[in-house]
């Protein structure tokens, strides 16, 4: 087993095929532990991680938190509606007083895109990106192709549509460069407002019709609109925008193949997905979740073997 | 660099029915003794003795696991190379077993330290044996000695015991190696 490339997780774009592949192997070992009986091992004992939340997140804070502990690490938690952020204490500050008190990695999510970046570069600890902004959310794209690997064997070759709110998303911008990075072809797909001008500089097709989008890809990966990021309005009404990129399953059936459903959460039933998609058997909504804590251990293990005693 | 033969291939064929011989005297039947091989090394031992008990002492069935023990190694940041993980395979329940680990070489007894801990996650085992085929003794950090035991070896610590077997050198044979 080999070394990962960098000392941080910031996003895709800093890591190579080589790092991708290296944290899918080591994966594959966590996957195996975290079904077994007793899902903890104590690699990770003589160290602390912060988890910083400057944005709110359920399933990711979870994830990371569960990983940590399930590789014996000793965690603390912090939310900025909790903390002295409300009394104007700056990011390098609030994070440097963390670390004083002997921290060795942090796991940030943060509303502005480059906040891990800046991160790193002015403080002394590894840093693990969980969502920056629109930016991208790394671990996130790496359960995607992890999950995307284990159902259908490899992700070269796989013809990928990413659908919804993608001016918004920093999923599916971390998907695209994961995707990208291991030879999947990668579509995005939903209403010419919610698609970043020139995206198809990363190398991506714009689809606007969803069911094309559909007869094309092996797997489709549904994003939710992003109601509180949206300044102003993006599309006419809900019931036009669930008409026209909603995805149901009269519209699954009536395609000639079966393509794999992935949702990164949460979901809005009703509105990228319907409840019966959402909980087919097309769907693997759970196992990105539960292949989540895993990727996660993977990458805290690899970054954290890379920390100096 | 040089190379002695500690074992050869027909040695090694006695010492393993010998072990073989050993664990049934202590077991009989294998009803409540689970055989467990080391990663990375151990394995290939493990799977040698389970075939001599089952093909020629005819005992029915000798269930046989793999464990690795990367995630539990006390050298975790400390080691200059990155530590390589291996396959655990354990599909049967430890639980009130009696637990046979199986390693090629005992030298500083980390290894096993690390497995003990690391056998634990499958449950709570009755005891645990060892069984390994170089004892490298003089060498111990810690207080961990073998049950069954091949061949006693007097190395010093700049020489390398290496174990090679037809699955994954193409030849069954032992070597003190000077570095």
């Amino acid at each position: 087993m080999g070394e990962l490339s960098v000392n941080h997780l910031l996003g895709i774009k800093y890591i190579t095929k080589e790092d991708v592949d290296l944290i899918f192997e080591t994966a594959d070992h966590f996957k195996e532990v975290i079904n077994r009986p007793i899902k903890k091992v104590p690699s990770l004992r003589d160290i602390t991680i912060a988890n910083l939340f400057f944005e709110n997140s359920t399933r990711t804070r979870l994830s990371f938190e569960l990983a940590e502990k399930r590789l014996s690490a000793d965690v603390v938690n912090f939310s900025a509606a909790s903390s002295s952020v409300k009394k104007g204490e700056t990011l390098i500050d609030t994070v440097n007083n963390i670390l004083s008190m002997k921290v060795d990695m942090v796991v940030m999510r943060h509303p502005n895109p480059g906040a891990g970046v800046f991160l790193s570069q002015h403080v002394n600890a590894s840093i693990v990106n969980a969502g920056d902004g629109a930016h991208e959310h790394p671990t996130q794209a790496l359960l995607d192709s992890y999950s995307i690997r284990e159902k259908l064997g490899e992700v070269a070759g796989k013809n990928v549509v990413i659908v919804g709110d993608i001016l918004h998303s920093r999923v599916a911008l971390s998907n695209i460069f994961a995707l990208k990075l291991q030879g999947a072809n990668v579509k995005v797909c939903g209403p010419k407002t919610l698609i970043p001008k020139h995206i198809e500089k990363l190398g991506v097709e714009v689809e606007t019709n969803l069911r094309k989008a559909l007869e094309w890809c092996d797997v489709a990966n549904m994003l939710r609109v992003q109601n509180e990021r949206m300044d102003i309005s993006y599309f006419p009404t809900t019931r036009e925008y669930v008409q026209q990129f909603g995805l149901n399953k009269n519209l699954l059936d009536s395609l000639d193949k079966e393509i794999t459903i992935m949702h990164p959460g949460p979901i809005n039933r009703g509105v990228e997905i319907t409840s019966d998609v959402a909980d087919s058997d097309h769907a693997i909504i759970l196992d990105q979740v539960q292949n989540g804590v895993a990727v996660r251990m993977a990458v805290i293990y690899l970054l954290a073997s890379k920390i100096k005693q | 660099m040089s190379q002695k033969i500690l074992l050869s291939a027909k040695e090694i064929e006695i010492i393993l029915h010998r072990l073989a011989c050993q664990l049934i005297e202590n077991h009989q039947n294998f009803e409540e003794t689970v055989l467990v091989g080391i990663q990375p090394r151990g394995i290939f031992l493990a799977e040698r003795i389970q075939q001599i008990l089952q093909n020629e002492y005819k005992i029915p069935e000798v269930k046989t696991g793999r464990l690795d023990i990367t995630f539990y190694r006390d050298d975790f940041r400390r080691s200059e190379k990155p530590l390589e993980a291996n396959k655990t395979r354990i599909d049967f329940l430890v639980e009130d077993k009696r637990v046979v680990f199986i390693d090629d070489v005992l030298y500083t007894g980390r290894s096993i330290r690390s497995a003990l801990t690391a056998i634990q996650s499958f449950g709570r085992p009755k005891e645990i044996e060892l069984l390994t085929l170089i004892d490298r003794r003089f060498s111990r950090h810690l207080p961990i000695q073998p049950d069954y035991n091949g061949r006693q070896v007097d190395a010093i610590n700049e020489e390398k015991v290496k174990v090679n077997w037809v699955e994954n050198a193409g030849e069954d044979c032992v070597y003190l190696v000077n570095k």
